[in-house]
């Protein structure tokens, strides 16, 4: 602390942050939720149970009812788990973000000469790993069930990345929610009230067939139903349609609509 | 506006609903001085500190760090504050060198100079041998000395410090009044708030005396102390059913009504000139008031803030722990 500082007058400063600093913050606030994932692995408890537990539970019930038996049922409700699995990762997005939110250091981010938008961006691109592991837990589940896609590893690996990508748009609702509400279990509720249609009023348990008309109305335009099929035609014939367009075309919807919100709450937010 | 004060405000409002919060605020702060905002709790310290440093918008009025605006200007006006708040502002799980790294590569730092500055950081802040500790071990000194190490990184021309010693056992307030001066030597500027009047008669250049969102006084130390004559004169009593007949005794002979601390036994007096305590004494005799402790000084900014605001600072808390630092 001896050298002598620089005065205020003399400094040559930035204007804005430039899209390359944003990158760069991201990575870095990537970063710190990767360690503090790591330091607290107790936040990895719904990514790595859910998908055990979820992906039995439901092959067994609705199988037999659904498909005639379990095996048949498989290839229509993997895809349709993974989708609900990783999406319900996504949910807690909200929450960590308020509670993070809460304590002293965000003080500092937004006093720090950083992208505005990277507190935000990072601890949901970090949740990515989260969704890595629900998806690596869903597909060894299912191969034990005997589940053998026909894909292959391939198709398998293709899926997985689109859900991640999908499940990050859709992760900026969630954060939008968690910048607005003032407390984390307030969050919670209205996270789980948006989550529960999104993934229920879909393709995901059950053919859309069997639902009466006006439900099928709604179930057509849900972002989730098109990243199921998208799912499964990748998963099962290894192809890329018109299903997996619509599923990206939603998710950039989103992430355009709710990312602006979401940084301009987290900005105001006192 | 002039390019001449490290800090200018004019007029700085802030609302929390039907509450005002901050009540049009004026700051000058030169460079290169300690500037103390001197208030009680709640009398908007914090609030006019987080508007300063882009923490908070501005209700009414206009504010510029080194000539940028802080609202329009807010991304320049970042690159030049670090802020030290209240309640540090670092991350509980990770340890104080995963903190720096993360602090570091945000200001843009990369490569080796990010493990340089936070080794130099750690070490000047005494914190080398806790670096890979996770903060739920740290005690509040350390936290301190850890965020104020963070606010430090990229060697701000100025710095807010909110209450950094609010809470510190005395030896650890000693080092954060070295790290100040230190700091201030070597050529920043640093805005400091404070409850402890004796903290901002150590440390500031200036002070601004701060309640119920408004300055009250503003001037250097000796300014604010002539506010209230030339000596004060501090009376303990005996028995405190005395204390106003004392008072009124005092009165008599000073011309000034004296102040009260709460449990009625200490009196506080202006006096023009230290001579007249023999008056004072005489007076007390003659209504047989009994005096256990007496004393003549230059007046401290305690008396200041009492003369100026019409009344005390806070409660007994404060000043259990200013004498407890002397």
């Amino acid at each position: 602390m001896t050298a002598v500082i620089t005065s205020g007058f003399d400094r040559t400063l930035p204007r804005h942050v430039s899209l390359r600093q944003t990158w760069r913050d991201t990575v870095i606030m990537a970063k710190r939720s990767l360690i503090k994932m790591r330091r607290t692995p107790e936040q990895l408890i719904d990514v790595t149970l859910q998908p055990i537990i979820f992906t039995v539970m439901f092959t067994y019930i609705f199988g037999g009812a659904i498909a005639g038996d379990v095996q048949s049922y498989l290839p229509m409700f993997i895809p349709g788990i993974l989708v609900q699995t990783v999406l319900t990762g996504a949910a807690a997005a909200g929450t960590t973000l308020r509670d993070d939110m809460d304590k002293g250091v965000f003080d500092r981010f937004k006093s720090l000469p950083m992208a505005r938008i990277a507190p935000l961006s990072g601890a949901l691109a970090g949740d990515l790993v989260r969704y890595l592991i629900a998806s690596t837990i869903t597909f060894v589940m299912a191969y034990l069930m005997g589940y053998r896609p026909g894909g292959g590893l391939t198709g398998v690996v293709a899926t997985v990345l689109l859900v991640m990508a999908c499940a990050w748009a859709l992760s900026w609702i969630f954060a939008l929610i968690g910048v607005t509400m003032k407390s984390s279990r307030g969050v919670q509720g209205i996270s789980f009230l948006v989550l529960f249609p999104l993934t229920f009023l879909s393709n995901v348990f059950v053919p859309i067939d069997s639902m009466p008309g006006w439900l099928q109305a709604f179930v057509h335009i849900n972002p989730v139903t098109h990243i199921v099929n998208a799912a499964r035609d990748l998963c099962n014939l290894g192809t890329f349609g018109a299903d997996g367009w619509y599923a990206l075309l939603g998710a950039v919807a989103v992430l355009v609509i709710f990312a602006p919100l979401a940084v301009r709450k987290y900005r105001t937010h006192t | 506006m002039t390019h001449e004060w490290a800090i200018e405000a004019h007029g700085l409002v802030k609302d929390f609903g039907s509450q005002r919060a901050v009540d049009h605020v004026d700051l000058t702060v030169a460079p290169g001085i300690v500037y103390g905002v001197l208030g009680p709790n709640g009398a908007g310290k914090t609030t006019t500190i987080r508007m300063l440093a882009t923490l908070l918008g501005l209700d009414g009025g206009e504010a510029s760090i080194f000539g940028h605006d802080v609202v329009r200007d807010a991304h320049r006006v970042r690159q030049l504050i670090g802020v030290t708040g209240q309640y540090a502002s670092v991350d509980e799980t990770l340890t104080a060198l995963e903190n720096l790294d993360i602090f570091c590569r945000l200001q843009g730092l990369t490569g080796k100079a990010v493990r340089a500055k936070s080794d130099e950081l750690l070490a000047s802040f005494g914190l080398t041998d806790a670096a890979n500790k996770p903060l739920q071990n740290f005690s509040g000194g350390m936290r301190r000395r850890l965020d104020l190490a963070a606010s430090l990184i990229s060697r701000p021309p100025l710095i807010f410090l909110d209450e950094p010693t609010t809470g510190l056992d005395p030896r650890t307030r000693s080092q954060m009044w070295d790290t100040i001066r230190e700091l201030v030597a070597s050529g920043s500027t640093v805005l400091l708030t404070t409850q402890y009047l004796d903290e901002a008669d150590q440390l500031a250049d200036r002070i601004a005396v701060i309640d119920t969102g408004r300055v009250v006084a503003e001037g250097t130390s000796d300014d604010l102390k002539s506010l209230v004559g030339s000596a004060a004169l501090q009376l303990t009593l005996a028995d405190a059913a005395d204390a106003e007949a004392a008072c009124a005794a005092v009165a008599r002979v000073t011309g000034a009504t004296p102040t009260l601390s709460p449990e009625n036994r200490r009196l506080n007096a202006p006096l023009t000139e230290t001579s007249r305590v023999t008056e004072v004494l005489l007076a007390l005799r003659e209504v047989g008031i009994d005096i256990a402790e007496l004393q003549v000084s230059k007046p401290s900014l305690d008396e200041v803030f009492l003369t100026i605001t019409g009344h005390p600072t806070e409660p007994a808390i404060d000043l259990d722990l200013e004498e407890a630092t002397r």
